[in-house]
């Protein structure tokens, strides 16, 4: 299934070469704002363009030098920390659910656990921040850990649940045959088995809280994160210092993702030949 | 196959399940109640009176907004699908498996920056004095008023919308039995052809279910239209922060809110009744 196939069905030199020249062109497009970012945030001049200024570090300084700005990055944290782990404890609940049980109402519970990051931001901080501010929940941390938490399971979820597909049904039943009970099997057996996915999960759900600031914005009052930070930066003027900002969030996420990858995939791989077999 | 209702069973199904109930379900259903209530000196109070339905759908602004975001999101939603179409194709295709799963990763890591920060770096690109500006200076064209325009929105939306299209499309190209593609082409069938009458057809699921995302994903966006839009000509979703911020306007920008609901779950239902058009499974 593999390179010769392709090779024998398609054989038209030139228009491999345009094709290929096109996925280049796809990946210039999709990473020339985050490049373009990355650059300026080092570059010397008020107004970014080119040519390039001098080589600068002046952005994060001012940056770094406003306590705003830290109080916004300790928020994110708090929050993120916070989201990705109750994120990840339901998303493992659910996709535990999923490989499990068969239940009358499965598909609208599956679909109550899935559809949260289908509907626009802008309706769902609205719904959220006339319906928190109505139980008095509004206008700090703690809702903004809700309504991220909402938007997170559903991503936690779906990387368990794909982690769990790979598992041999017949190794938990064979844990019960063994006298183990059914919490036990949980520990020794689901749980380990699913380890670098719940990492994964983590890792993944605390990235998607760290960048979503829409939801943030609605629902928080003075409780600012980072993303909403910046958005405030929008609004008011435009600065480099959004570059700067926007380049320590990216590094933080790719961090994460990187992590992520490593043990979704690195250990994922150590374990499922046997499990396969 | 075994009794659902047991203690370790319900520990695990539902918490998930009461969170959304509580905090997913309910303030959706709550938008529902507020968009009856009334605003009487800048207070909202509970009552049930059609007065924002009313007073929404009779202003001639929301349904300009309303066709601009439909006509801007459905456009946006064709042009990526054709755009990322060709690259899928050509990930799925041509590209060792070694550097498939490389092209996926790549595509992988824009979901991890700030959407926010992305659309204000098109701003660099696209200011009068910005990097395109500057370049066609080089060959003596312009400056082009870029920023501001619809383009611009369209090369937000593309910004927000490509990578998931390209994965989306590549995920149902990857599928495809190749001994399909082998047979047309051994019935002398030509290569576009093979694209549009083979290809295409098979991956049909895929490719409207990316294109109806793209569509979710620009209907209810409001950072592109904003900030490389200008706010010109205005979208629902910022038709809604306007609602909002002026006079504490809230049960008018839920009647907006349901509005788009409704709209989405209507082209979602179609789009998937279309996507399975035909299928047994």
């Amino acid at each position: 299934m593999s390179d010769r196939d392709t090779a024998s069905i398609n054989r038209n030199r030139a228009v491999d070469v345009a094709l290929k020249a096109y996925i280049v062109l796809g990946y210039a497009f999709v990473f020339a704002p985050i490049a373009a970012s990355f650059v300026f945030s080092l570059n010397s001049d008020r107004f970014p363009s080119i040519p390039l200024g001098e080589f600068s570090l002046e952005w994060y300084k001012a940056v770094a030098s406003d306590p705003l700005v830290w109080q916004g990055l300790r928020n994110t944290l708090f929050v993120g920390v916070t989201v990705g782990v109750i994120a990840t404890a339901l998303g493992f609940g659910a996709a535990y659910t999923d490989y499990r049980y068969k239940f009358f109402g499965k598909q609208v519970y599956l679909a109550l656990a899935l559809i949260p990051p289908t509907i626009p931001v802008v309706i769902l901080g609205l719904a959220m921040l006339a319906y928190l501010s109505r139980i008095s929940l509004s206008g700090n941390a703690l809702s903004v850990i809700i309504a991220h938490v909402v938007i997170c399971a559903p991503f936690a979820m779906a990387i368990i649940r794909l982690r769990l597909s790979q598992m041999d049904p017949d190794l938990e039943a064979a844990a019960w045959n063994l006298g183990a009970s059914e919490w036990a099997a949980m520990r020794h057996v689901i749980v380990p088995f699913t380890m670098p996915a719940i990492l994964g999960a983590l890792f993944i759900t605390m990235a998607v809280s760290f960048d979503e600031f829409a939801i943030a914005w609605f629902v928080s009052g003075l409780n600012e994160t980072l993303p909403v930070k910046v958005l405030g930066f929008l609004q008011g003027q435009v600065s480099p210092r959004i570059n700067a900002i926007g380049t320590f969030v990216f590094v933080t996420s790719m961090t994460l993702v990187i992590l992520a990858q490593i043990l979704l995939t690195g250990r994922g791989a150590q374990i499922r030949p046997s499990a396969d077999e | 196959m075994r009794r659902p209702l047991t203690l370790y069973g319900l520990t695990f199904s539902l918490p998930l399940l009461i969170w959304q109930l509580l905090f997913f379900v309910f303030p959706l259903v709550f938008l529902v109640a507020l968009s009856f209530w009334t605003v009487k000196n800048f207070r909202m109070q509970p009552d049930f009176d059609t007065v924002n339905w009313v007073t929404i759908y009779g202003r001639s602004v929301f349904w300009q907004a309303y066709g601009t975001t439909l006509a801007m999101a459905a456009f946006a939603s064709a042009l990526v699908s054709i755009l990322a179409f060709p690259c899928a194709y050509a990930i799925a295709f041509k590209l060792s498996d070694n550097a498939r799963r490389w092209a996926v990763f790549l595509m992988v890591i824009p979901f991890f920056t700030s959407y926010l920060v992305r659309v204000y770096s098109w701003q660099i690109f696209l200011s009068d004095a910005g990097i395109i500006n500057v370049m066609l200076g080089w060959i003596g064209l312009g400056p082009y008023g870029l920023l501001n325009t619809v383009g611009a929105t369209m090369i937000g939306y593309l910004t927000l919308t490509f990578p998931l299209v390209v994965l989306l499309q590549l995920f149902s190209l990857v599928f495809i039995d190749r001994t399909l593609i082998e047979a047309a082409h051994n019935l002398r069938c030509g290569r576009l052809r093979t694209v549009f009458e083979v290809i295409v057809p098979s991956a049909r699921v895929g490719l409207v279910i990316a294109a109806l995302f793209a569509f979710i994903l620009c209907f209810g966006d409001f950072v592109s239209p904003i900030y490389l839009g200008g706010g010109d000509p205005t979208t629902l979703s910022i038709l809604i922060t306007d609602t909002t911020k002026s006079g504490q306007q809230w049960p008018r920008a839920a009647v907006i809110a349901l509005t788009m609901i409704g709209t989405l779950l209507v082209v979602a239902f179609a789009a998937v009744r279309f996507a399975y058009k035909g299928r047994t499974k």
